[in-house]
């Protein structure tokens, strides 16, 4: 889970973490009110959770009260990435000398958090790492103590901060990983931290992700996650609602499964037989038949999807719960909207072949049969504009 | 030797009272895991499926003689359901089926995996069979047939998939590890890989990878420079972008582009590894290798 940047600052300056004064604005107007309440100049700042919000206009400075305004009028409503932006943050401008990065994530590679510090700040620090990985200490945590002071002193030194503020960025580290272990971070970082002409430290950027799976024990942060969904395109409110793995990719194949593996292998497959997958989507283990049926709804709401492929091998997940799911969604209609391709193995799965409605879909008995056939039936409905089943 | 598991495996299942624990109970005893214990706190005494519940592992381990433990605990308390198993010497094997667990409760109990002599295979997986012996989880036991060939995953339904393919082709399993699809697992491709190459009933291996992480480049190097026992290979998440998590929490390509499917295709290729195109294909490869 991605916290907007205005709450990410929010938890960091709780925590202590120097942040610049800030307010959030949904409005022309309210832009220009936190502009004055905040004093000039002042950075306007698209709040969407995309990377690379600078390149693409979503961040502009502002000198007086008709630059902000400008600003505002620009950012409020345009589309960045696909996400329209419906908020801002108007935050005083940092004068600085230097631009730091600092940050906290789960090294996968040794099942150990890592803190990292790097001088080069202020540019997007994945490409530093693939161009110079030497450009970015790396100190690795053994979780069951904790990251000691020395380490983050260590990390600040051993990167090249100068030495007039870096008591102060290894404070900062400290702090970011105290939060970051507490909260159950991702990920957190600060990019750039920057250091003004007094070596003093100022976070002017936030990114703080959080473990999906440990916002239980974080009532706090599951309700900015809530407030935070303003920014939410149409299939993903609907994904969220539904409660399904799902992600919305560019093709015109819909795409059904059960299970990450097997789901992404059908994608693969689609790909593989010259179609392209229009979506990934997990309905996950032991699903039930409305489940199935929310499934099919969220891929006939992709207006981009011309045939549908429904890939279940059963475990857990029974194939007559599946069939009976498939006839539920489909037989609400007085046609399909969309061709459906079903394949069913596994755990009753012959129960189920024999349940479903055969007027209404397609069956094959294997996955490449079925993504073959679903290739084909998005090609022609791309053709022609519509298919006849 | 079987593979982690066999016929002479005592096994305690934690959570044995829950929904998941009761039902996947009833099918592993029915498929003949010698199911000893259930291990519950506060429902000591009790019986499910006719084994009998004990409030810690500890003592399911001295009073029953379990060797081997499964975990069907929530997410929120799996993590400790963990450790105790792993506080149990004469537990060497603990297979945690549960999804979710937060990934820093998993840091701490890898990190303690790191001082004792078990196996902890998962969380987020399907389990470990060995077909006509003994199955800990969830997979489908109606789907494998014993024989000849180890297959390795981090996916529960592409296993299943894949285990249907080699069974319709007349190919049976030695034993079946689902390693799990977190960031933070157990038993990695190399030390399940390491586990067949030692297997004398292993002839063939079938590992079956996916986008995220560099779990499969590692399983290469250690495929060229150590194992004798032919592997083929499988690879989801080809049409995966970058930055999106792929349903698991580790399926996902990272925006500096590591984790790909191309670098984990061409890493195993390297290493002599043939890479099928689809999960049928991977059972052609493992024809050839026979």
């Amino acid at each position: 889970m991605k916290l907007h940047e205005y709450q990410a600052k929010e938890v960091f300056a709780e925590a202590g973490i120097p942040t610049p004064a800030s307010q959030l604005a949904g409005t022309v107007e309210e832009a220009v009110a936190a502009a004055e309440s905040v004093g000039y100049p002042v950075a306007v700042k698209a709040q969407v959770q995309v990377g690379g919000r600078g390149k693409a206009g979503g961040i502009v400075l502002a000198d007086d009260e008709s630059e902000a305004r400008e600003a505002a009028e620009d950012i409020l409503g345009m589309d960045l990435k696909g996400y329209t932006v419906e908020r801002v943050l108007v935050e005083a401008a940092v004068d600085f000398t230097n631009e730091l990065y600092v940050g906290v994530t789960m090294d996968r590679g040794e099942s150990k958090p890592v803190a990292m510090v790097s001088t080069r700040g202020g540019v997007d620090i994945e490409e530093v790492a693939a161009e110079d990985p030497e450009a970015i200490t790396r100190e690795h945590v053994d979780p069951a103590f904790g990251m000691y002071p020395y380490q983050a002193r260590k990390a600040v030194y051993d990167a090249g901060v100068d030495r007039a503020a870096a008591g102060d960025v290894a404070s900062v580290l400290s702090t970011l990983y105290d939060l970051w272990e507490d909260k159950d971070g991702a990920d957190a970082e600060i990019n750039p931290l920057m250091v003004t002409a007094d070596d003093e430290v100022v976070a002017a950027d936030a990114v703080f992700n959080v473990d999906e799976d440990a916002l239980f024990r974080h009532p706090d942060l599951a309700e900015m996650e809530e407030e935070g969904e303003f920014s939410e395109t149409e299939l993903e409110r609907k994904a969220d609602e539904y409660g399904f793995d799902y992600v919305r990719l560019s093709g015109n194949v819909g795409i059904i499964g059960n299970g990450a593996g097997l789901v992404m292998t059908t994608l693969d497959l689609v790909d593989h037989y010259g179609g392209s997958p229009a979506n990934f989507l997990d309905v996950g283990g032991g699903a039930k038949a409305e489940r199935i049926a929310n499934a099919l709804d969220m891929v006939f709401s992709d207006e981009n999807v011309d045939a549908v492929v429904f890939n279940i091998f059963g475990g857990i997940t029974r194939g007559d719960e599946v069939a009976e799911g498939i006839n539920q969604a489909l037989e609400q209609f007085e046609t399909v909207p969309k061709p459906v391709v079903v394949r069913l193995a596994g755990t009753r799965a012959t129960e189920g072949m024999e349940i479903l409605n055969t007027d209404l879909v397609t069956v094959e008995g294997t996955l490449e049969d079925a993504v073959q056939r679903a290739v084909e039936y998005a090609g022609t409905a791309a053709d022609s504009g519509g298919v006849e089943q | 030797m079987s593979v982690l598991i066999g016929e002479d495996s005592r096994v305690v299942v934690q959570g044995i009272t829950g929904g998941e624990g009761r039902f996947h109970t009833e099918q592993m005893v029915e498929y003949g895991t010698n199911v000893v214990a259930g291990a519950v706190p506060g429902k000591g005494g009790q019986e499910v499926a006719g084994v009998p519940v004990y409030d810690t592992v500890a003592e399911a381990a001295a009073e029953a003689d379990a060797d081997t433990s499964v975990v069907f605990v929530p997410p929120a308390f799996a993590g400790d359901a963990c450790f105790e198993a792993l506080s149990v010497d004469e537990l060497d094997v603990v297979v945690t089926i549960t999804e979710g667990i937060p990934t820093q409760d998993m840091s701490r109990v890898y990190r303690r995996l790191q001082e004792t002599d078990a196996y902890l295979v998962g969380p987020n997986c399907p389990g470990v069979i060995t077909p006509g012996e003994a199955k800990l989880g969830i997979l489908p036991g109606n789907i494998f047939e014993a024989g000849r060939v180890g297959l390795v995953s981090r996916s529960g339904t592409l296993t299943y998939q894949v285990v249907d393919n080699l069974t319709n082709r007349g190919i049976g399993q030695s034993t079946a590890i689902g390693i799990g699809g977190d960031p933070i697992i157990g038993t990695s491709f190399v030390e399940a890989l390491a586990l067949f190459e030692q297997d004398d009933r292993t002839d063939a291996v079938v590992m079956c990878g996916e986008i995220g992480g560099e779990d499969e480049e590692r399983a290469a190097e250690y495929i060229d420079e150590y194992m004798t026992t032919p592997v083929a290979g499988f690879i989801a998440g080809r049409t995966a972008p970058p930055g999106k998590r792929m349903g698991h929490a580790g399926a996902i390509v990272s925006g500096s582009g590591t984790g790909t499917a191309e670098s984990k295709i061409t890493a195993l290729e390297d290493a002599d590894v043939p890479v099928g195109d689809t999960p049928e294909q991977v059972v052609d490869h493992v024809e050839d290798l026979l």
